[in-house]
């Protein structure tokens, strides 16, 4: 029994564990996959690169080795099937046998080259410099703003705008919930007589049971077409209809805490207001609303936490694109959304697999912070 | 003409009410949007045979029937870890951890488990079932994602439905003679049971909805045939509907079987909250959730 | 005409008939007293005089309640303007949760009423005829909530003057206090009587019969006996008053 009483600590020490174990490992290796090696001449005064440096030279935005501290010279981009540019199919061999000499030698003989290729490729007496890359910087990480996983030679892990994204969307969400949600709890609780609220909160608590799919559906069908009609969108899918469904999405939770909150003012409060000659509305704005202020904010970010992990709604509606939103009519990614899309592809034990799991560390921390401030939040109150 | 202060109270009142009261039949009018369009489109699909026959041409056409059982075998399989350990750890909790900082620290702890996404026990899940403990992906892996997902549900509700019992009556078990555990088991728990059975119905209402932890510890795009044992996968519900809309093969033609899935899907939940709601009126004493 | 009257007051909680007939009238600057066992109806009966339980469903009143002549239940009357003339203190201190100033500042606020410098006279001048101004003078701005509970509740009865009612309703003013904020709320109340008719509802005998001119014994439900607060204590003409009172039962 006293096992089972710790499952619940257990589990949460695991879930921090495995999250963090794989989750960490990122930043103890370079970008470039295990397996692969970049490589450049002898003579080449470069000791080391990092993610965005290797990223910037193989698309050609870096074109001199000077940019990097390196003499002045033209960078010349090679890959593996780049070899047929060098030499002739005989010279490989029929079997590619010959490729990794070759590859050895034209390193040798191109002062300004850089080479990306598999390490089983790396003969014995090399005659090129395998350069030490950099490991993934967790700035690096946070900061980064491309988020290509794929990316050869160097993935690129920028989160960056995967947590503006679902920051984003969620103080969407929380803007448009808030105030309905609010309006919803007062009625609720001050204003509806018995039998209307014996009616609507149960009614309002099944709108939290429907499942993130149907919600996620009802998004796609209804709300992404009405956006896309009513402004003109190249695709509906935007930040702001993965806003609305959140805000949808949020509202039971919002309602039914910052109603509990609202409920608890004690009745001697109301009372008083009342006794003075104050209206019904003027003790609910000026005396149930401020002294249920700290269970409303407790409300507001439970409801941001909740909105900030949800997944499926928003995997389908805001139309996933990993870039740096500069409006709420476009294509966002979250967090949640970008593990839920990308796990299934990502090899486990590889660095993309990896990268995923210190996403699902940083929205781990954010909603765990979350909920602890709102229930930090609603003690405090509860001791004055 | 000058208004007095009291009629411009009562304008300000009446005003002020009706935005409410209009606000707030929005929210319920959304609900009802929502429900009444799925229920629409959805109830042209449903027959006896989309119940129970399997998919067909790319799920274009057919039925859902492995999905189904699916959910069912994720249901049964979470509630046969969750319940005995999330009531035994309720037990514990409330009827024999002291009031010192081991409580404080597990109904933390509880707390906090209720407010991870559910993508993060997806996570989770895949790291430690199906990699770690090479379930692959099956039932089993997933039972368990889902099982510590609905844990905390479970806990609270029994808690809940535990603190209901009054104490004059483990006064006057204790006082004949019986043991701790005896009073629990013959006396508390008996009376608790109903509301206990309120909280396991909210969890298969949650559990049969949930997603992000089956995506990659159980749920199969497509698998027409119903599963042979715990370490098989299965499909189910709502990664169905989600494959179906999102990365189906033909996503227009597949559109009523999707109207059709998701209506199966809310009736299954809301029968669930219907049926905990009632419970929960007809024993009295109600559980809060949150 | 009195102050007060009530005229066959009969109350129902829904089935249950917890004001039975009650006929009584108070004088104006006088103070009375309602005593009785737990249960009797004092507090309802108190709350007729600011329409405090029409915020109760399910609450059914016949008979008249007559403030200055004039029937409160008529359908003319505005139940805000009311009890801007009846003022209540309740059982336990309950200030808002704002400041000291602010406090007794409300019901001014509520009322419509702007003018800075009008609404700072008169929280100056309540809180003097409520005997807190010396100890709260410096710190107006601070939490109600910082106050003692006495403190407490002579500031909720600085707010309930500073709409400058007539009448003044205190339920168990004092039971909720140590002896000495005790003795302070019944000074006040002595002093508070120039100005104010006041209905007090108590459990204390000793109180009663310190502060009061007349008493008004309910049991049941029912008045069971009115006069003068003397003669009540010295030669109640009722068996159960004699009783409660020698302490015998409640
Ligand atoms: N809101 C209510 N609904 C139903 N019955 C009520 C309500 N308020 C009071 N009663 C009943 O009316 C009767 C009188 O209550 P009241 O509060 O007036 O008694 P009281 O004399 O003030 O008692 P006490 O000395 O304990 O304050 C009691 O029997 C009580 O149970
Ligand atoms: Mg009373």
């Amino acid at each position: 029994m006293r096992i089972s009483a710790l499952v619940t600590s257990i589990t949460i020490i695991m879930i921090v564990f495995f999250l963090f174990r794989e989750g960490v490992g990122i930043f103890k290796s370079p970008s470039v996959e295990k397996g692969y090696v970049i490589a450049v001449n002898k003579s080449n005064a470069v000791e080391t690169l990092n993610s965005t440096q290797l990223k910037n030279i193989y698309d050609q935005e870096i074109t001199n080795w000077k940019t990097l501290g390196g003499k002045s010279q033209e960078i010349t981009v090679f890959r593996v099937e780049d070899i047929t540019n060098y030499y002739s199919e005989e010279e490989l061999g029929a079997n590619m046998e010959y490729l990794p000499a070759k590859i050895s030698e034209v390193l040798a003989k191109t002062p300004g080259m850089i080479a990306f290729f598999p390490s089983t490729y790396l003969v014995k007496n090399f005659k090129g410099k395998v350069l030490p890359l950099k490991n993934i910087s967790v700035a690096n990480f946070l900061g980064g703003t491309e988020w290509f996983p794929t990316a050869q030679p160097s993935a690129q892990f920028g989160a960056w705008p995967l947590i503006l994204g679902t920051l984003y969307v969620s103080l969407i969400a929380i803007l448009l919930a808030l105030p309905l949600g609010l309006a919803t709890a007062v009625y609720l609780a001050e204003i509806a007589d018995k039998r209307t609220r014996n009616f609507l909160k149960p009614v309002i608590e099944l709108l939290a049971g429907i499942p993130s799919v149907v919600y996620g559906f009802f998004g796609l069908v209804v709300i992404v077409p009405i956006l896309k009609n009513t402004f003109h969108l190249d695709s509906g899918q935007s930040g702001l209809a993965g806003g609305i469904l959140l805000a949808i999405m949020a509202l039971p939770t919002i309602i039914t805490v910052s109603e509990d909150a609202l409920h608890n003012t004690p009745n001697a409060m109301r009372e008083a207001s009342l006794a003075m000659g104050a209206s019904k509305w003027q003790t609910i704005c000026r005396i149930v609303v401020p002294y249920s202020s700290s269970g409303i904010t407790a409300a507001a970010i439970l409801g941001i936490g909740r909105a900030m992990g949800e997944t499926m709604a928003v995997l389908m509606v805001t139309g996933n694109a990993a870039v740096v939103p500069h409006s709420i009519f476009e294509p966002l990614r979250t967090i949640p959304a970008t593990i839920a899309a990308e796990l299934g592809e990502a090899p486990q034990g590889g660095l993309h697999y990896q990268a995923l799991f210190t996403l699902g560390c940083i929205l781990f921390i954010m909603t765990v912070s979350a909920n602890l401030m709102a229930g930090y939040i609603s003690k405090k109150k509860r001791l004055a | 003409m000058k208004i007095s202060i009291n009629q411009r109270k009562r304008y300000t009142q009446n005003i002020a009410f009706w935005i409410f009261r209009l606000l707030s039949f929005m929210v319920v009018a959304i609900l009802f949007i929502i429900l009444c369009f799925l229920i629409y489109n959805g109830i042209k699909v449903i027959s006896w045979d989309f119940l129970t026959q399997m998919p067909e041409d790319g799920m274009t056409k057919g039925g859902i029937y492995p999905a189904i059982i699916g959910t069912l075998c994720l249901i049964a399989g979470s509630m046969v870890f969750a319940f005995p350990v999330g009531v035994l750890s309720a037990i514990y909790m409330n009827e024999y951890a002291s009031d010192g900082w081991i409580k404080k620290l597990l109904n933390q702890m509880t707390s906090n488990l209720a407010g991870i996404p559910s993508i993060v026990f997806g996570l989770f899940g895949m790291a430690l079932f199906v990699n770690k403990f090479g379930f692959g992906d099956s039932i089993l892996a997933g039972s368990l994602t889902l099982g510590l997902m609905v844990l905390p549900v479970i806990i609270r509700t029994t808690e809940e439905a535990l603190k209901a019992v009054n104490d004059t009556f483990r006064h006057a078990s204790l006082a004949l003679g019986s043991s701790k555990w005896q009073t629990t088991r013959r006396v508390v728990l008996p009376m608790a049971f109903p509301n206990i059975i309120t909280g396991v119905i909210l969890s298969i209402g949650r559990v049969s909805g949930e997603t992000a932890p089956i995506l990659f510890t159980v749920a199969a795009y497509f698998l027409p045939r119903l599963p042979h044992g715990i370490f098989d996968q299965v499909m189910a519900l709502p990664y169905h509907l989600y494959v179906i809309i999102t990365s189906g093969t033909n996503i227009e033609e597949s559109r009523p079987i999707a109207y059709g899935t998701a209506l199966v899907l809310i009736t299954i939940v809301l029968i669930m909250n219907l049926i905990a709601n009632a419970f929960r009126r007809y024993f009295g004493k109600k559980v809060k959730m949150n | 005409m009195h102050k007060i009257e009530t005229k066959e007051i009969n109350l129902h909680y829904g089935n249950f008939h917890a004001l039975k007939g009650i006929n009584l009238v108070a004088k104006e600057n006088t103070v009375t007293a309602l005593i009785g066992p737990s249960g009797c109806g004092k507090s309802t009966y108190l709350r007729l005089f600011n329409r405090m339980n029409d915020l109760i469903d399910n609450v059914e009143i016949s008979g008249q309640v007559l403030v200055d002549g004039e029937d409160i239940y008529g359908r003319k009357v505005q139940v805000d303007d009311l009890r801007k003339k009846v003022g209540m203190v309740f059982q336990k201190p309950n200030p808002f949760p704002k400041s000291i100033y602010e406090n007794v500042a409300y019901g001014l606020r509520v009322n419509g009423i702007n003018d800075k410098k009008f609404i700072e006279e008169r929280v100056v001048s309540s809180l003097e005829q409520a005997a807190l101004w010396e100890e709260v003078k410096d710190k107006l701005n601070k939490s109600a909530f910082e106050l003692s509970g006495g403190q407490q509740q002579r500031l909720c009865i600085a707010r309930a003057l500073a709409v400058q009612p007539s009448v003044l309703l205190m339920d168990e003013p004092a039971s909720a206090l140590d002896p000495l904020s005790t003795s302070k709320i019944e000074e006040l109340i002595h002093t508070l009587k120039k100005d104010y008719t006041i209905i007090i509802v108590t459990h204390n005998m000793q109180q009663a019969g310190r502060v009061s001119d007349y008493t008004a014994f309910f049991y049941m439900g029912t008045l069971v006996e009115f006069n003068e607060t003397k003669i009540i204590f010295t030669n109640p003409k009722n068996i159960q008053t004699q009783n409660y009172i020698t302490g015998r039962f409640g």
